[in-house]
């Protein structure tokens, strides 16, 4: 069956080709620099993910992802350094302790629908920061926590940038299968319903609020994974990383990828990880002396255009469009070729066969 | 579809029994006062004229809005104060006089979404794609398929639910609505906007439907339609029961008259 | 000092910043009722009216011609927004519009990036520094003027709605949309009007807030999250509520900094919106079961 404009088994095409391009491609970027943006384009995936279920599936805008992200990164910098936990168990444990945050915030917050929710996820990010500021024993304050460890197993340290590169791309990709495996489910569907029609989806059965959670939940989760990685990658962290700023760029990465597309998802977060990149170099070059976060015009320009022009999102957008194009170009061609009636029972047939396509 | 321990419980025989149902919005009253039943087996009507509160009775049942007074029993028990999703999950569905169609899914997949009650995977064997989950999907898809059938879409199931006429439309809502296997189908305007045969297959439909032994209740202005198919007429007016009986007491009711005339004068 | 002096002191504090958050929480309230939009960049307006009247007081324009300038400048930006970033989306979803106004917000912080720098810039007093004593606390002039700007503000707002016939025309809009068409009221001049006035509000609060604080592009966020949790605290929807609101969240701010710890003076009106969701989610003075479904 269709959906996100992709077929299941394009899903695994797709999957299988990303395996082998992500596989390979360090072979062509030995540069460290190089590797350690497309690590950041893997961890920036798990982000994009989650909020894409959570923004384009179920409809919800979360503007406080960073927070979830920053909560995973500190509890793992906490539990490795102070408490001297192995990293991986910290991993978990950061994972649990982000979903019950994700959880207890989200039970009073999904009483508020659409533009209040988006400010509430706003305010949490914005309390979560400050916490990484002000939490000076725990966090290490603005200046953050440093000697978090690298990760290693059984004798294996991941001590490099291609390491990390292999390893964050494991789980990007994990994290990809289970959200198109969430996305084509009953889960899947119960979520879109929401954006669709809460009201249609409460009345057949849906109990919105829960998904809703459940679904906040996972995206959660995600980003704290996303967020030890981090850490344990760079072996430090401050809080700076984590602000308002980060939230939007999430944003921005759902927006480019399309709204409900696990596969834009991950076309955004490489886009826009790029294009900050690539920005930070640029600005400086015509107007002197800037050291702000000068992109973030850009970014905004982004969200305003295709937000106006396909409010579905870049990729998915550009892909419907495309479709429809083809699509018109094609009955164009039937309704020259063939000049017999289509008899309905064959229609009927087609729509069979597409079942056992299934 | 109904087994004879809920029957049992039943009080007098009504599947669906709403007694006193009162809704205010700030100062307007929309429901005042509305007692209704529906038996087992019937196809009940509610009609009034425009703003009368048909929707608002709707409302209240599925548990869109909470009620201001009033109680609503379902085979024998209480369902108000229920979330709409519980009440769902109860037996009780609905299509919408405002359509509700879920733009951003297939035909099919619509549809899907009404078997949610009647299906379990959860999130986790859905993210693991575990056998049974998708087991259950085909089933899923199978019983959907059916429903289409059933209102004659089956035809359309890949395409856009967006890209369906108006009419297929509101078929498209009413099969969704059948997949919970609802024991009360709460039908809000079937006939608007459908031209004169669409609204002859409609009264076919809903008879087949009830003769496979759902009960329902029915808001329509087509009063062709309603007094053809109805057993049993409730009219609001401004909230209001202005009158009930079967559709020829309702036809030569003065009271009933006298508000759809009142209704054409402005 | 004494303890209750401070909490006074503390209190004169929260009255003035909490005037500043009303007049912001009025212009959301001013944009939703109208068009059902919540405004991301309703703090950039604010920011706006700072940092224009700043320049233009740099200038050496006199410093009411740069507070009117300021205003009418921000004005048309707000009237501008609507045009090039709202209307185009005409019929888009809440979460489209959130997005669209989350883009503009940032844009116009970006371009205030560009425009003034990352430096903060500050404009003096309209009336002078010297603190005017009372029962203890120390009030500087310029919170009468803050203070003042909110009555005059919620005042003229009053009258508008209640006087004027296009105030009558926005408030029919805000009711129904329809029912406003069929009777002549253009709802599009209706969503570009109360952009405007919105956009006009936040300035005032800008520049008599100006002289208080030192004035950066990214002002306008801060301010613009606790105005709209003063909004929510009010209702949303109710004019007197977000004033109240806003006064709230002033001085349980001020308090909390001055009391508790002032690392957490931002976090303090969050708190305030989850005990608010939590416990009444209509707002303090909201109790109408309104479904904005309209099935
Ligand atoms: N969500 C709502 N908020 C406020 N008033 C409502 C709402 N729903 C319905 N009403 C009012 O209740 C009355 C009855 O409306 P409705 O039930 O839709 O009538 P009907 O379906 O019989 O045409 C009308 O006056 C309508 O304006
Ligand atoms: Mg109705």
């Amino acid at each position: 069956m269709e959906r996100n404009g992709i077929g299941k088994y394009e899903n695994y095409i797709t999957l299988g080709a990303l395996i082998v391009v992500m596989g390979s491609l360090p072979l062509l970027l030995s540069n460290s620099y190089h590797l350690s943006i497309m690590a950041f384009i893997g961890i920036n995936t798990m982000l994009a993910v989650g909020l894409c279920l959570l923004m384009g599936y179920a409809g919800q805008v979360s503007l406080g992802h960073a927070a979830f992200y920053g909560i995973g990164a500190y509890t793992s910098g906490i539990l490795t350094t102070t408490f001297k936990m192995n990293p991986w168990l910290a991993i978990g444990v950061a994972a649990v302790f982000t979903g019950v945050v994700a959880y207890v915030i989200g039970v009073p917050m999904f009483r508020l629908k659409g533009n209040n929710l988006a400010m509430g996820t706003l305010g949490f990010g914005i309390i979560v920061y400050i916490i990484f500021v002000e939490m000076r024993d725990w966090t290490g304050g603005p200046s953050g926590l440093t000697g978090i460890p690298s990760l290693s197993i059984f004798g294996f340290t991941f001590d490099n940038d291609l390491k990390y590169y292999y390893l964050i791309w494991a789980i990007a990709l994990l994290f990809l299968v289970l959200s198109l495996n969430i996305v084509n489910s009953r889960v899947g569907r119960a979520l879109r319903s929401i954006h669709g029609s809460e009201i249609a989806a409460e009345t057949l059965g849906v109990n919105t609020n829960k998904y809703k959670i459940q679904i906040l939940v996972v995206a959660a989760m995600y980003a704290s994974v996303a967020g030890s990685l981090y850490a344990h990658y760079l072996t430090f962290i401050n809080p700076q990383p984590f602000s308002f700023k980060l939230s939007i760029e999430i944003v921005v990465m759902v927006v480019i990828g399309g709204l409900s597309s696990v596969w834009g998802a991950l076309l955004g977060a490489a886009t826009t990880t790029v294009l900050s990149e690539v920005l930070r170099g640029v600005i400086p070059q015509f107007l002197k002396g800037a050291t702000g976060e000068y992109e973030i015009v850009v970014f905004g320009i982004i969200l305003m255009v295709v937000m106006i022009f396909l409010p579905e999102g870049l990729f998915s957008g550009s892909v419907r469009i495309v479709k429809s194009w083809r699509r018109e170009k094609e009955s164009k061609q039937r309704t020259v070729d063939e000049t017999a009636i289509v008899e309905p029972s064959s229609v009927v047939a087609e729509g069979h066969l597409a079942v056992e396509d299934k | 579809m109904l087994d004879d321990s809920t029957s049992a419980v039943m009080t007098n025989g009504s599947l669906l029994d709403a007694r006193n149902l009162r809704k205010s919005f700030g100062g307007v009253v929309a429901v005042d006062g509305f007692s209704f039943t529906v038996k087992r087996g019937q196809i009940v009507a509610i009609i009034g004229p425009n703003g009368a509160g048909k929707t608002t009775a709707f409302n209240l049942v599925t548990g869109v809005h909470p009620l201001t007074s009033g109680e609503i029993h379902f085979c024998g028990q209480r369902i108000d104060g229920l979330k709409p999703y519980e009440i769902a999950e109860r037996g009780i569905s609905r299509t919408f006089q405002n359509l509700q169609i879920f733009g951003n899914m297939t035909v099919a997949e619509n549809v899907m979404v009404g078997r949610h009650p009647r299906s379990k995977a959860g999130i986790l064997s859905a993210a693991l794609s575990l056998p049974n989950a998708r087991a259950e999907e085909k089933r899923i898809f199978e019983v959907a398929m059916q429903n289409l059938k059933v209102v004659g879409l089956a035809h359309r199931a890949m395409d856009a639910a967006s890209s369906l006429p108006f009419g297929s439309q509101r078929l498209l809502e009413i099969a969704r609505a059948l997949a919970v296997e609802p024991k009360v189908l709460l039908l809000d305007e079937p006939a608007a906007g459908l031209a004169g045969q669409e609204t002859k297959d409609l009264a076919q439909l809903i008879y087949r439907i009830r003769d496979s032994g759902t009960s329902i209740l029915l808001v329509e202005h087509d009063m062709e339609l309603v007094m053809g198919v109805a057993d049993w007429v409730f009219v609001l007016d401004y909230g209001k029961l202005i009158a009930a009986g079967t559709p020829s007491q309702i036809q030569s009711d003065k009271k009933v008259i006298a508000a759809y005339l009142g209704e054409e004068m402005d | 000092m004494e303890f209750y002096q401070q909490v006074l002191q503390y209190l004169v504090t929260g009255v003035t910043l909490g005037s500043i958050y009303a007049i912001i929480a009025l212009g959301f309230i001013t944009i939703y009722n109208v068009t059902g939009i919540v405004n991301f960049a309703q703090g950039e307006f604010v920011m706006l009216g700072a940092l224009i009247a700043i320049s233009l007081y740099k200038n050496q324009v006199p410093i009411v011609v740069a507070f009117v300038g300021s205003v009418m400048v921000t004005t048309l930006i707000g009237a501008a927004l609507q045009r090039i970033a709202i209307r185009p989306a005409k019929g888009a979803s809440t979460l489209t519009l959130i997005i669209i106004t989350i883009g503009a917000s940032i844009t116009i912080r970006g371009l205030g990036l560009i425009t003034w720098g990352p430096d903060p810039y500050s404009l003096p007093a309209f009336s002078g520094d010297q603190p005017i004593a009372f029962g203890g606390a120390a009030i500087i002039p310029q919170s009468f003027w803050v203070f003042g700007a909110t009555i005059v503000v919620l005042g003229g707002l009053y009258a508008f709605f209640e006087w004027t016939l296009l105030g009558k025309a926005v408030r029919a809009c805000a009711i129904n949309v329809s029912a406003a068409r069929l009777m002549g009221i253009s709802p599009s001049s209706m969503a570009l009007f109360s952009f405007a006035l919105s956009a006009g509000l936040g300035a005032i609060g800008g520049v008599v807030m100006a002289p208080m604080t030192l004035a950066t592009y990214d002002m306008g966020s801060m301010l613009a999250l606790k105005g709209f949790v003063a909004a929510i605290v009010g209702g949303f929807t109710s004019t007197p509520g977000a004033v109240v609101g806003g006064f709230l969240i002033g001085i349980l701010e001020s308090m909390g900094a001055g009391l508790i710890s002032s690392g957490y003076k931002d976090a303090i009106a969050f708190v305030v919106l989850f005990l608010v969701l939590f416990l009444k989610p209509n707002g303090l003075f909201g109790g109408r079961d309104t479904g904005r479904g309209g099935l």
